[in-house]
């Protein structure tokens, strides 16, 4: 667990004061991601820098697992965090394997317990360990080297991980990948991950929870369909956008929304289009603009109709706020 | 013709003025490595001393190597080491001062700022990053530095023969005095020759430390 208590940042040039994070105050919970989401200058990536100490604490204070970051030496602090950063940051010096074990390198690990923990990472992010090595950075693509900058963070096994845009370097298809990919590695590792971005999209895709930074005051932090549902203020609507309930859609899926209104229309009416109970509205939106009576509907696993979404159905899950469902887990 | 048969007739002694132009750089190359090299690293983490010290160094090399040895004259001679050995090497060392301190320095600062911070990041002492990521990095264009050194000490070492240190300076020297051309084309063959290998044989030291990556991009 993560808490942020009042934590300020002043940067004090020629007489100038500008406070880049402004008495931030909240608390990531273990094992789940919290994205930093915000414009360019927001101190979304101050804050992330603060949490192992590269930028010092003007006020405040960051708890990370019952500990005071600044009660801990900054070096052994870092080597009990991971940290990934856009760029890979990997050693061009060093071998694949040497860059994956950096951190248990220094932590004075044997021979045999960082090949064996170096095998178990490259197998989790998908790479050959033997192929890669010997391999340098250089000789690999850009979404390999960026996989091996995430295996190098989780290689000491640290608790609390901090990731600074990892994907934003990457082309579209390769980043949607990696997202999926890191998902799934966080479902078996359930680090503790404080998340920057820029992205409105891999927030929502990536974060339990998100925080909604602008000039170094938080604008609103909460689950994403909190924040999609009930923007704090204007900045949090207008960073959204107009399409949010498209993106409030696509956190759903037709099983969830079957359940929680207990549609049990009987599929009497035969709609042209079929989905599964895991398809997101989002989708299920798209076929139902598409077909003649706006409607779909939804098969069970043994392919069995299981009920009917009609457009109003969608439409009054929408005006309704405060729906208790849980968002899919992606 | 004449210039083999010059060669053929002086072999030991061409021989021995080649191994004393080699101690005079070698002795010279590798103080200023000692001393340059941690001084660039220092000044890389220093960045106001960093300009005071390069301007330094690119005076020194703009100071006419006759001109130098005469200013150490009178200086070593309070030390009765006015000329021979002594104060070519240290002449040649102030020369060779330049390319190593700012290679070491440039490459130091070029290393990629993420890198840096990954290593800061990741929980490295500075101690750690400096031998663990940057030198290693650094090493190539380091390695180009000396390479510029070695073959300029290897050309100004020949004037060190007017102030008595040896080396194939002597054949150049005594040959103008003399009148005698072939011996001065000789010495400045030799000292050419001499300069080109050690450049081919530093070029590949400095491939074997360089990674691939520089060769494909």
């Amino acid at each position: 667990m993560i808490e942020f208590q009042h934590v300020t940042k002043v940067y004090q040039s020629a007489g100038a004061t500008t406070k880049a994070v402004d008495d931030v105050s909240f608390a990531v919970e273990e094992g789940e991601i919290c994205v930093l989401l915000g414009p360019s200058g927001c101190g979304k990536t101050t804050l992330l820098r603060m949490v192992n100490r590269l930028i010092g604490l003007t006020n405040g204070d960051i708890i990370v697992n019952g500990r005071n970051i600044n009660s801990v030496n900054p070096v052994e602090l870092r080597r009990t965090i991971g940290y990934v950063i856009q760029q890979t940051g990997l050693f061009p010096n060093m071998t694949i394997f040497d860059n994956v074990c950096t951190v248990p390198k220094m932590l004075g690990w044997s021979r045999a317990k960082m090949h064996d923990r170096y095998e178990e990472l490259m197998v989790m992010i998908g790479l050959d360990p033997k192929e890669y090595a010997k391999r340098f950075p250089w000789e690999l693509s850009g979404g390999q080297q960026q996989r091996i900058g995430v295996a190098r963070a989780l290689a000491a096994d640290p608790p609390v991980m901090l990731m600074d845009e990892p994907f934003g370097a990457l082309d579209p298809i390769i980043r949607d990948h990696l997202q999926r990919e890191f998902l799934k590695i966080q479902q078996t590792v359930k680090k503790t991950i404080v998340f920057v971005s820029h992205d409105l999209d891999e927030a929502l895709t990536l974060g339990d929870k998100i925080a909604i930074l602008k000039s170094g005051k938080l604008m609103q932090f909460g689950t994403p369909d909190e924040i999609l549902s009930a923007p704090a203020n204007d900045f949090v609507s207008s960073f959204i956008g107009a399409d949010k309930s498209l993106k409030r859609l696509s956190l759903f899926t037709a099983g969830q929304l079957l359940q929680s209104r207990r549609i049990t229309r009987i599929c009497s009416s035969k709609p042209s289009v079929a989905v599964q109970m895991d398809t997101d509205l989002r989708t299920v939106l798209a076929h139902i603009l598409a077909d003649p009576n706006g409607e779909v509907s939804v098969l069970d696993k043994t392919g069995n109709c299981a009920g009917v979404i009609h457009y109003n159905d969608l439409a009054r899950f929408l005006e309704d706020d405060s729906n208790e469902m849980e968002p899919a887990a992606n | 013709m004449e210039l083999l048969a010059f060669f053929q007739s002086h072999w030991s002694e061409a021989v021995g003025l080649t191994l004393q132009h080699l101690r005079l750089v070698g002795a010279s190359v590798g103080i200023a490595i000692v001393t340059g090299v941690p001084l660039g690293i220092y000044v890389s983490q220093k960045e106001s001393l960093a300009e005071f010290i390069l301007a330094l160094a690119g005076m020194v090399m703009t100071i006419p190597s006759i001109a130098m040895f005469g200013i150490l004259i009178p200086i070593l001679s309070l030390i009765n080491q006015g000329i021979g050995f002594l104060p070519a090497v240290i002449a040649l060392i102030l020369y060779s001062e330049l390319p190593i301190i700012r290679n070491t320095y440039l490459a130091i600062k070029n290393v990629d700022p993420s890198v840096r911070d990954a290593a800061v990041g990741m929980g490295m002492t500075p101690r750690q990053r400096l031998l663990k990521v940057e030198l290693p990095i650094a090493i190539p264009v380091i390695m180009a530095g000396v390479r510029v050194a070695v073959v300029m000490t290897i050309g100004i070492g020949a004037i060190a023969a007017y102030i008595g240190a040896g080396g194939l300076g002597v054949y150049i020297a005594q040959g103008i005095s003399n009148s005698y051309t072939t011996m001065i084309q000789a010495g400045a063959v030799a000292v050419s020759v001499l300069a080109i290998c050690a450049d081919v044989i530093l070029a590949s030291v400095q491939r074997l430390y360089t990674p691939k990556r520089q060769a494909t991009t």
